[in-house]
């Protein structure tokens, strides 16, 4: 099967209900810094509903991708949309640049899980949870805490409501980290590279998290190195070369029928890491 | 060396010990205030604010103290405003601290992670919000260490304000060792309640770092 870069074939893959309805779309995005490109005209679509795996080697451009995506970072060409509407500048001719007081409505609906967590130290787990809450969603301190216990629940530590992040293992910390996002009911969830900052023992707690939400139809584009993972949970992956996207697709296909060199390669790398 | 001398000179000590003491707490609070906003100020991203911050940090932190506090003492009263010795004494220290404090915010700001402020902003906290709930608390758990110093300093060099004839610890001991003449007795009375006070403050400081360091 052909590997493209056409959104309009990633259309044509068979899709599980009837009609799907584009959650983001990435047409023509390109950016750099200076002299050196980091994104060239990047096409992607992400479903309603759908898992987005992007894979691709270190410099490949996937997890700046994935930033532009709630604007944390900027994108000169091109045009990312969230349910239609136009991420980081305003929809006019010519456009023009948000700033953070302006991208804030847009923020609060996606959720992003970060390698490091960057949980708040200064804050138990609970308080993590509802802070944003209390201070972006408005709610008062008890409902907050009702829902952040709920939240804590959900990722399996009701029992750590109370501790602080530094008490907490890495996985639970990471689990932490999503709840805090789930909390806000966040329409779209982007994960940087999740479980890349934790001990290989305590991946699994963080990936059966992130399955319960995929299984629960939770929109999340996945930057991530976990191949298991990208194999079994995403409805479809991205491989990123050089800025670029170099093969997209079911993971079957991109995993064990796409052409391109460089991922076989990227692969092959991947296999012999993980054979002992 | 006559020890009677400082057991009669002690009561006054003592009275302008608490003065000093109250002195320099407030004009540490109104630095605290001053050097935050300053601190602000210049990591606002306006050009105008940090220039403003800027000369103000390098004139505080770059003229002494005794001549900042001289001259509010004789310049303001130029331009028509009286100022009562112990205003000026409050307003130099506050001013010189808020400098300081400025600078030592600025340091710890920077030592808080960028992920933290990058992860309110991913979930839609303003920017004010990110710096009350967020940098703050952490810039002043990393600070302590610093301010509790920067407290100490501050309670010393309190002992300047004594030549514009504010009472406190410094000036009291000149006035009470030109009366009986006994020099030695009273400064070294003097000495041991300031290093006295001095570490009761840095027991604090260790006290309060402890109790941070459990969050």
């Amino acid at each position: 099967m052909a590997i493209t870069e056409s959104p309009a074939a990633a259309v044509k893959t068979p899709a599980p209900a009837a009609e799907p309805t584009p959650m983001v779309t990435i047409r023509g995005v390109s950016k750099a810094y200076g002299p050196n490109v980091v994104l060239r005209d990047i096409d992607l679509t992400v479903n309603k509903s759908e898992v987005v795996c992007l894979i691709g080697p270190s410099g490949s451009g996937k997890s700046t991708l994935l930033r532009c995506i709630n604007f944390l970072e900027v994108y000169d060409r091109g045009e990312i949309r969230i349910e239609g509407q136009l991420v980081g500048y305003s929809d006019t001719t010519p456009r023009r640049r948000l700033s953070n007081a302006e991208l804030r409505g847009l923020r609060r609906n996606v959720g992003m899980v970060f390698q490091q967590f960057n949980l708040w130290p200064h804050m138990t787990a609970l308080e993590n949870v509802a802070e944003a809450l209390v201070q972006v969603r408005g709610m008062d301190k008890g409902a907050a805490a009702d829902r952040a216990r709920q939240m804590l629940a959900r990722v399996g530590l009701a029992d750590k409501a109370d501790s602080y992040p530094s008490r907490l293992s890495g996985g639970q910390q990471q689990r932490v980290a999503i709840a805090r996002v789930i909390a806000m009911e966040p329409h779209l969830m982007l994960f940087d590279e999740p479980t890349s900052a934790l001990d290989p023992e305590l991946v699994g707690e963080v990936l059966q998290v992130m399955r319960d939400l995929a299984a629960d139809g939770m929109t999340m584009v996945v930057v991530t190195h976990e191949m298991g993972f990208a194999a079994n949970v995403a409805d479809r992956v991205a491989f990123l070369d050089r800025g670029r996207i170099a093969a997209f697709g079911p993971p079957r296909e991109v995993f064990h029928e796409s052409p391109d060199p460089r991922l076989t390669q990227f692969l092959q790398t991947y296999h012999e890491r993980n054979s002992f | 060396m006559k020890f009677s001398v400082i057991v009669d000179a002690l009561p006054h000590l003592l009275g302008a010990a608490v003065t000093t003491i109250w002195i320099s707490l407030l004009g540490v609070m109104l630095g605290q205030v001053i050097g935050v906003l300053v601190c602000v100020a210049r990591q606002s991203g306006r050009r105008a604010l940090d220039v403003a911050g800027g000369v103000y940090v390098s004139f505080f932190r770059g003229v002494p103290l005794l001549i900042q506090l001289l001259l509010i003492y004789y310049m303001l009263p130029l331009i028509g405003i009286d100022v009562p010795p112990l205003v000026a004494a409050i307003g130099a220290l506050s001013l010189a601290s808020g400098a300081y404090v400025s600078e030592i915010y600025r340091g710890s700001l920077n030592a808080v992670p960028h992920g933290q402020s990058e992860a309110a902003l991913a979930l839609g906290f303003s920017a004010p919000t990110i710096w009350k709930r967020i940098l703050l608390p952490q810039a002043f758990r990393i600070s302590v260490p610093a301010l509790v110093n920067e407290l100490i300093l501050l309670l010393k060099a309190s002992s300047l304000i004594s030549v514009v004839g504010v009472a406190e610890l410094t000036r009291t001991s000149q006035t009470i060792s030109a009366s009986n003449f006994r020099p030695l007795e009273i400064y070294l009375a003097a000495g041991v309640i300031y290093l006295a006070i001095n570490s009761a403050l840095a027991l604090f400081g260790a006290l309060v770092e402890r109790r941070l360091a459990q969050g």
